[in-house]
Formats: C-alpha cells, structure tokens, sequence
C-alpha cells in the first residue's frame, strides 16, 4: 500500500510538471498583453516595463527561469494584484472556496447516500418517487440557478440567512446548499441503481436468513455494497464542484480564488494563471488518489499492494 | 418420532405482470426430530419456494395465501416479524444455493459467521468470532484461525460453501433447510458437501430439508424423499419406497432418466418428453397428464388425491384407484420392482 501511495506522488509531480509546461506554452498564445495601458506606453517604457517582468526574454528562456522558480516553491508575483507573490494570493484566497466546496461535497455525498438508499429500499413507493424526483431537479438546476433562488427566497424575502456576506458559518451555508446540489443528486441516483440490485442479491438474501431486521441488513451488508460506484463518481464530482464554485462565489461576494482564477485570464496575469492551473491539477491529481485509496477499503476485491488474490 | 415441522396445506400465489401465478398449490407435509427429507423436482416446481415459506423469504410480490406452517405447533405464519426474525439463523436456517454469490463479498468470513450469534445470543463479539472459528474448524475451512480476516473471493467455490454451511449451522439450528447446496459445485466437491451434511446432523441433531433435482443427491442423504411437480407432492415415501417401489407416473420418468450403472453404451438417455404447464392457469385435473403417456381421461378432468401404497408411502395418481386398469412402467422401472421385491423392501 505505502508502496503503492509513493509510487502515486512520484506520478502526481511527473503529471504536475507536463501540465504545468503545456498551460506555460498555451498561455503564451494569449492574445493581448499584460499591460492595460500598453498603447499610451512609448517603445522605449514599454522595454523597461518588459524587461522588469521578464517578459524580453524568448519564451523558452521565460520557460526555463519558470520552471527553475517552481522547483523551489517559487509561484512568482502576480502582475495585478499589488505585485503580491502569487503563493500568498492564492493562500489567502484559497480558505473560503476550500471550504464551501469541501461542505458542498459533504454534504452532497452523504445526502445522495442516504435518499439513494431510501429510495432503493422503498423502491416503487411514494418515498422512491419523491427521492427520484429531488436527485432530478439536483442535477438539472444549475448551480447559480439554484444560488439566485436560494438568495432570493432565504435571504431577501424570509431573512434567513445574510444574502451576500462572508464571516461566519451561517454565511456558508447558501453557497454550500446551491453547490451540493449537483453532488446530492448524482450521488442519489447511482446510490438508487446500485443499492436496488445489491437488495437482490443472494447475499442479502443470506443475511436476512440470519435473522438480521430489515434495518440490519442494510446498514450491516448493503450500504457498503452499493458504495462503490459513488466513489467513481466523486472523483469528476469535485471537479465540477470546484469549477462551478467560480460563478457561485461571484453570486454570494465570496473572497474565493473562483473569481481570480476568471480575472487573471482575462489580464493575461501569466504568474497567476500558471499557479492556479498548477494547483488545481494537484488538488483534482490528490482527490483522484483518495478516490482510489478509498476503493481498496470499500471493497477487499480491488484492495492494492497486497495483490488482492490468494 | 416427534414431528417438529408440519406444513398443511401451503399455498403460495405470485403476483406478476401477466397475472397471478399459483405456484404452490397445496403441498403438505412433515419434518420429524433428526431426519433428512429430501424435496426433488425439476426446476420450477416450486422447490425453494415451499422451503422460502417456512422462513418467510419470498420475493416481494409473494404471497401466501393459504396454509398452515407450524413449528412445534405454533403457526409461523402468525408470528410478527420480529419473532420471525428470531427464528431465522437461530432455530431455522438456510444453506443457498450458490456459494459464489450468496457471502457478502466486503464483510470478513469470521464476521459473517459470527453474525448469527450477535443477533440472536447474548454474546461478545470475542466470543462470537471465538465460536466461529470453531464452526469453520467443524466445516472444514484448513486453518480456520489464520482465515477469519478474509474475504469471500478469497477462498474457492467448495470452501465457500463449507462456509455458508458454518453461517447456518453456528447456533445449531433445530432445522436446516438446505436449498441445492450442490448444484453449483462440481462433483468430487458435492460428495465432499453431501457428506459433510451428514456428520454434521449426528454432530449437532438437527433435521435436514434438502432441495435438489439430483435423485443421485438424493439416494445419499435422505431418510425421506418426497417428489414435487408443477407446485404439488406427487408422491413421498421412503427412500426406498421412491427408488425401488415408485408409483407415480412423473417419479417412474425422473427415475428413468438417471442413467445407472446397467445403462448400455450408446443408448439414448431418457427424457420427460414436454414442459411443465403455465402455473398462470393451472389444471384442472392432473398436471403431469399431459407429459403422462399412462394418462386417462379422469387425469383430465379431476385431481387425483393421495392413495396410500404402504405405511408412509403415498402417491398423487389415478393409477392406484382400484377401478384403474393394470399398467406395466417402462422396463427401467420394472428392474426396480423385482429388486424392491427381492430384498423384501429393504434394499439398503
């Protein structure tokens, strides 16, 4: 298993390094310049401003200093944002979106578990349509759709919760609600799929003929069961989790790194945009591998680095 | 003998898409304290249905819709389903059919054995998995204590099942219904089971109902046969009342198409020419009369009731009223009788 863990990180960096090299490469096809003001700026300015980036250089030289930066940790300095080092942009930015995409995908997997297996277990029932139902509309409702209702409902007309605020919890829970969403409602319907052909099984069938109560019998033999396919999905989930946290952010003024992630391109913010490409690639690289790590301690069948078979 | 199971007069109805499906109709019988009685029939003539009753395990759109179970005179079919639940894995179990499906494949075999136990006896968990580790020992599971922290697809097809036979035997069960636990191995392995079968019930005295359609199963393990077609007993009796002095017209086709010993090379196997009938409308009459080359025209019309052949020996068929004309078996059957006679019924 360690074995296995390592050789995955060793992967991680190879994967981090393409990645960062290609995003360098097509960032550089850009249109546009950094610099807003570039037209109002002579010749001989527009030099001296470049050459303080860096940016006289070939590309293949901006390249080489690049990656020389990374290695030690080095991000650069953002163009826009006070000249702030880009590591200490994203540090300060990162707390708000990890938390509400972290909440969502919580939030979104355990309510998909449990209203998939609701359904699965009162299958064709008022309770099965109803779960149905619900893990439909989590799907189809974008999340900003679902983000303005919220915020119109919740907090402008009943006052529930602030409308665009971010300081403490309560303040979480809007965005977490409209991103769970799409989480929630996936996650239900494998869980309904999966959970109703493992109720059919022979070993359930066992299990109940041990004596087991209904209840028993789910909790001890077919929630485990029926978990793996949810796994497979939450991979890609917190992909699009992340990524749809951008507009989210935006509808609820979180101070999230969503919004810089949008501003930086549209700039040609070159530091940022390559130290947020790169980070995200680790982020979905490391949930991927807790994604594959969690499939062994599911089910014994796929575990790793012991072989699995006699 | 003291009777611990009665079944009188079970009815169990399917509702399914094309209508309802009557496929018990009308079984009754007995499990006396220790003995092995041995359901046979081909498939779909409601076997593990008549056996799912007793336990209460039919799919969803079961029913039982007439009948009698009772357990030491208490009627199953009254009892609540927490009281059912009791019952279950503790005084009644199962053995199923295929080992290679019926273990959970993310749950430890010591867990899976020591189930039962935690749910019906007070026990710590300590105990439970101590327990189990003594059952799969009895059951024959090599090493049983190096072994209880792995998992199903870990072991083979025969260990698996020694295994789900250690899950129903591991609070000794009063009886132990055993639903063609060797149909899906292979042969040197069902003799291995059938066998382990055996000495088990003189180990811990439980009664046997063992489900199969193999009467070579059959011969080994039971003291009682009872011959199942289209959702009735044709015909039950001793063991060697049904090998060597059969009745009924389906048994003497069943018996007929296990080739033996005296079978010459390059004969034809027989077969029961035709299907069993749509349980979606029964028959009036005789259900194997169709199938039935010895049928007359009273199998039509009216079903036949048990005449009694000889103390514990019954049989379903017209065939044995006394106005019925003589008939002579298939020769197969015939070499039967003559060794049934020879040994004076006791051919064992």
């Amino acid at each position: 298993m360690t074995k296995y863990i390592l050789k995955r990180i060793f992967y991680l960096f190879v994967t981090l390094f393409i990645i960062a090299s290609l995003t360098f490469f097509l960032m550089k096809l850009l249109p546009g310049t950094p610099f807003s003001n570039q037209n109002r700026m002579s010749p001989d300015q527009l030099k001296i401003v470049k050459a303080q980036y860096g940016l006289d250089q070939s590309v293949f030289v901006q390249y080489i200093r690049y990656m020389g930066g990374l290695l030690q940790g080095n991000l650069g300095t953002s163009f826009q944002f006070n000249n702030e080092p880009v590591t200490a942009l994203i540090g300060q930015r990162l707390a708000p979106s990890m938390q509400i995409g972290a909440q969502a995908m919580i939030v979104g997997t355990i309510g998909g578990i449990l209203l998939g297996a609701v359904a699965a277990i009162r299958k064709n029932t008022w309770a099965d349509t109803l779960a149905t139902f619900v893990s439909i509309l989590g799907l189809s409702i974008p999340s900003f759709v679902l983000a303005v209702l919220l915020q119109f409902y919740l907090a402008y007309k009943w006052r529930i919760f602030p409308v665009a605020l971010w300081d403490n919890f309560q303040s979480s829970i809007l965005p977490t609600l409209a991103l769970a969403a799409m989480p929630l409602g996936s996650v239900a319907r494998f869980m309904r799929t999966e959970m109703v052909d493992v109720m059919s099984s022979d070993y359930i069938e066992l299990a109940k003929s041990k004596g087991n109560s209904s209840w028993g019998v789910v909790v001890k033999h077919a929630l485990r069961n029926s978990l793996i396919p949810v796994v497979t999905i939450i991979g890609p989930m917190a992909v699009s989790v992340m990524t749809g946290s951008m507009v989210v952010e935006n509808i609820f003024s979180i101070p999230g790194i969503g919004e810089q992630f949008v501003k930086s391109i549209t700039t040609n913010d070159y530091p940022t945009i390559m130290g947020l490409t790169i980070f995200y690639s680790f982020l979905l690289i490391i949930v991927y591998l807790i994604v594959d790590i969690l499939y062994g301690l599911i089910d014994p069948r796929i575990r790793l680095g012991n072989g699995g078979k006699e | 003998m003291e009777k611990i199971l009665e079944v009188k007069d079970l009815h169990v109805d399917f509702d399914t898409y094309n209508g309802v499906v009557h496929a018990i109709r009308g079984v009754s019988f007995h499990l006396n304290a220790g003995e092995t009685l041995a359901i046979v029939g081909e498939s779909g003539s409601g076997k593990s249905i008549t056996v799912r009753s007793i336990l209460q395990l039919l799919a969803k759109n079961g029913t039982i819709s007439k009948g009698e179970i009772l357990y030491h005179g208490d009627d199953l079919l009254q009892k609540s389903t927490k009281e059912m639940d009791d019952i279950r894995g503790n005084k009644i179990s199962m053995i199923f059919q295929d080992p290679m499906t019926s273990l959970d494949p993310t749950m430890t075999i010591g867990k899976q054995v020591a189930e039962p136990l935690l749910i019906h006896n007070n026990v710590s968990k300590k105990d439970a998995l101590k327990r189990a580790e003594e059952v799969l020992r009895l059951v024959g599971i090599p090493n049983p204590s190096a072994r209880m922290n792995d998992y199903p697809h870990q072991f083979s097809g025969g260990q698996r099942q020694r295994i789900v036979i250690a899950i129903a035997i591991v609070d000794y069960p009063e009886i132990l219904i055993a639903d063609e636990p060797t149909t899906a191995l292979d042969v040197t392995v069902q003799a291995q089971i059938i066998d382990l079968l055996k000495e088990l019930q003189q180990k811990i005295g439980t009664s046997i109902i063992f489900i199969t359609h193999d009467l070579g199963v059959v011969a080994g393990i039971a003291d009682r046969v009872a011959v199942m077609y289209a959702g009735r007993f044709v015909e039950y009796g001793s063991v060697n009342d049904i090998f060597y002095n059969p009745q009924h017209p389906y048994t003497w086709g069943l018996l007929d198409s296990m080739p033996t010993l005296d079978t010459n090379e390059g004969s034809r196997l027989h077969s029961i020419p035709g299907t069993p009938p749509n349980l979606l409308n029964p028959p009036e009459g005789d259900a194997f009369a169709p199938r039935n080359a010895y049928a007359m025209e009273i199998d039509e019309e009216e079903q036949p009731p048990f005449f009694k052949v000889s103390k514990n020996h019954y049989a379903a068929t017209w065939l044995l009223h006394p106005n019925a004309p003589k008939v002579t078996p298939p020769e197969g059957i015939m070499k039967r009788f003559a060794k049934y006679e020879r040994l004076g019924g006791n051919v064992k």
